[in-house]
């Protein structure tokens, strides 16, 4: 099992042929995705990365049979090619560019809410199923296949908190990367849900960050699910000022249900093991599963 | 982006919303001129003068050291020419700058707009912004005007109506008629308001605004509805479609070490503390944050070096972090994906040396792709360099360096 994204996966990159778009396809094709190939328009007809290279999406889909989608169109263009791959019936679209207007996303959300697809991101390091696929940014060699499935906001603390489960002997499902952006497509609670009606995934790591209120909702849904499955739960920005852009577009600290003490509050009483530390989040999966 | 409140009104008066109008001076003899101009057009005695910074609270803040309010109402040319005189130059301390206060460049001199009339003057609040968990924008209103809108949310949500706006359709007349009735509006002013609302929307779409706030919003004694202040937010994500925007900011509302990082690529918001960081990415940054409190000191910044650290970047971060004298100890954590460590770890013995004589301990934690091989040439660097692997151990070296230890 696992979940978003699995070998039988088949993948096109939107954004093939440029910079960032090769680079990555090339190190998701090492890991051994299926990468079917990608879209410029433009450049239809051409090979690159001994792939085909397409025109619109929806040549990928017919002509390839893409079911997933990668985008790493620069930000002017992305919301419109987010839309495109919901048209053309990709089912997971993954959208790894960084600073779209939020104007754009909230239209391409709106657009998408009514068709049968799954957007992950923007702004996000992908989606990572252990020694199977990847399709995103993730440096391959710190996952292990295991059974901690992992969902986060952020990137390099995505990997901080792989390596550590890693390194206690905690294999992974899939590591969801939501994204930093005030309007993302999969929230922090459908990620949990997904993993947690996954049954390959015996745990799960949630990572967010100050701004907004998806750490509490997610938190709320695991109770009220009735805790099946132990989280373990860290919020960055503990030391975040008010009123100032940490970075990600998305983590502000508004109002007081921002902070990251309100959403730790919250987590703890909703059964989840929340870390202070982040260098502890490791240690403290393996107590939450009764293996320390 | 934040702007000023004469940006902000000069934004909205171009979409048609009715402003409170005003000119900016840089010097009390251009508000005296200014000043002379606005009640020849009023025919009035009374300007009101309003310091201009990037920060709320000016109508209760102080000037430094005395009893001059950020905003105040002049009844004559002299004394525009004297408060003018007590605020531009000096330093402003309101509730949201902090102790430290904004040292005030303008002043904006308004016309009075509270005259007396046929009715009272009343104050409504008006804000729109994104609601995240719905994805859409929303419009607040609420008849506290004046107050702070928090405040009133806590303790009074009832008075605080909203409606949200369907992305694909749009704001629709009946829902702006919805938030005008609920102000307990009627006749004129309730036209007049419906009309404010709608072009005030229009405006935060079209210009591409992350947040308003108009606060007050007056209805005058003669039934108008204008904005009396504006707080306008622009999307930082969208400027590259308004080039006319973009030369709205003032970098002497900012922090000098954050104006430099940016000219540098580096995502840096300067704090308080005494442990400055460099970190590769924002929640990886956040996180070294808590790491730095954990461990009994204070982060001094928030540094991003983003995807690609190599030795230029390292440098500019190194010689910013090293400009804010409370930095005692420095936190380098990269956790190398598509970075390799040994990389970073010359790019960082590079920069030592570039830079030269660096007094505070330096500790570097990097993780990921040749990680060991990284801490080995920091290491064997020779330079007063701490290295770890883990960030357990990273934290571990700080306490130990905050405590003198190391």
């Amino acid at each position: 099992m696992s979940v978003l994204v699995n070998k039988n996966s088949k993948v096109i990159v939107q954004g093939f042929t440029g910079s960032e778009g090769t680079f990555h396809a090339q190190q998701m094709i090492e890991y051994g995705t299926n990468v079917v190939g990608g879209v410029t328009p433009g450049k239809g007809g051409q090979s690159h990365l001994d792939r085909p290279v397409f025109n619109t999406v929806k040549e990928a889909v017919e002509q390839a049979g893409a079911d997933v989608s990668i985008i790493f169109v620069p930000p002017a263009f992305a919301s419109d090619a987010i839309m495109e791959a919901a048209d053309a019936g990709i089912k997971v679209i993954i959208c790894i560019t960084e600073g779209i207007p939020t104007k754009d996303m909230m239209v391409a959300k709106e657009y998408i809410s009514g068709k049968d697809v799954r957007l992950i991101g923007p702004n996000c390091p992908g989606v990572m199923t252990a020694e199977e696929c990847k399709v995103g940014i993730m440096p391959g060699f710190i996952f292990k296949k295991g059974t901690i499935g992992i969902v986060s906001k952020s990137g390099t603390l995505t990997y901080e908190a792989v390596d550590q489960l890693s390194k206690v002997g905690l294999g992974q499902t899939t590591a969801i990367g939501i994204g930093g952006d005030p309007i993302i497509g999969t929230t922090t609670k459908e990620a949990v849900e997904l993993l947690m009606n996954d049954p390959e995934t015996e745990a799960i790591v949630m990572i967010g960050e100050i701004g907004g209120g998806m750490e509490a909702e997610a938190a709320r849904w695991v109770k009220a699910d009735g805790n099946r499955k132990p989280v373990v739960g860290f919020i960055a920005g503990q030391t975040a000022p008010k009123g100032r852009r940490m970075g990600h577009a998305g983590a502000i600290i508004g109002g007081a249900d921002d902070t990251a003490a309100a959403k730790m509050r919250i987590m703890a009483e909703c059964g989840i093991h929340v870390v202070e530390s982040p260098a502890l989040i490791g240690e403290t999966m393996l107590k939450a599963l009764g293996r320390n | 982006m934040n702007i000023h409140e004469y940006q902000g009104k000069e934004i909205l008066k171009h979409y048609g919303v009715r402003i409170q109008e005003g000119i900016v001076a840089e010097s009390p003899e251009k508000a005296v001129e200014a000043a002379k101009k606005i009640m020849a057009e009023t025919n009035s005695k009374f300007v009101v003068v309003k310091s201009q910074i990037h920060a709320g609270g000016r109508g209760k803040g102080k000037i430094r050291g005395t009893e001059q309010r950020g905003v105040q109402l002049a009844k004559s040319v002299d004394e525009v020419r004297d408060i003018t005189k007590n605020i531009i130059g000096n330093v402003l301390v309101t509730h949201q700058t902090g102790p430290e206060g904004k040292k005030v460049n303008k002043v904006l001199v308004a016309q009075d707009v509270y005259y007396p009339g046929a009715s009272e003057p009343k104050e409504y609040y008006i804000g729109i912004l994104l609601d995240r968990a719905r994805a859409c924008n929303v419009i607040m209103a609420s008849t506290e005007g004046g107050m702070d809108i928090e405040e009133v949310a806590e303790k009074s949500p009832e008075k605080i109506v909203k409606e949200w706006v369907d992305p694909a359709i749009g704001l629709q007349p009946f829902q702006v008629r919805n938030l005008a009735f609920a102000l307990g509006l009627k006749g004129d002013a309730f036209k007049e308001m419906v009309k404010f609302i709608s072009a005030l929307y229009r405006a935060y779409v079209e210009t591409d605004s992350s947040m308003f706030e108009i606060n007050p919003v007056l209805k005058t004694s003669d039934d108008k509805i204008l904005a009396v202040d504006a707080k306008v937010n622009l999307d930082d994500n969208a400027l590259y479609r308004h080039p006319d925007l973009q030369n709205l900011r003032d970098i002497t509302e900012e922090d000098p070490l954050e104006v430099e990082a940016t000219a540098n690529d580096l995502n840096y918001v300067k704090l308080d503390g005494n442990v400055g960081c460099m970190v590769n990415g924002a929640g990886l940054a956040m996180a070294t944050m808590d790491i730095i409190k954990l461990s009994g000191g204070e982060p001094a910044n928030f540094l991003d070096v983003g995807g690609g650290a190599n030795a230029k970047t390292v440098e500019a971060g190194f010689r910013i972090i090293l400009k804010d004298p409370n930095v005692k100890a420095i936190l380098i954590n990269i956790f190398g994906g598509i970075v390799r460590g040994d990389r970073v770890a010359t790019g960082v013995v590079e920069a030592y040396k570039a830079i030269g004589d660096i007094k505070v301990p330096i500790i570097v934690r990097l993780q990921g792709t040749n990680a060991e091989e990284g801490a080995r040439i920091i290491d064997e660097s020779g330079l007063k360099v701490f290295s770890a692997v883990q960030l357990k151990d990273a934290a571990e070296k700080v306490k130990q360096v905050l405590a003198g230890q190391a």
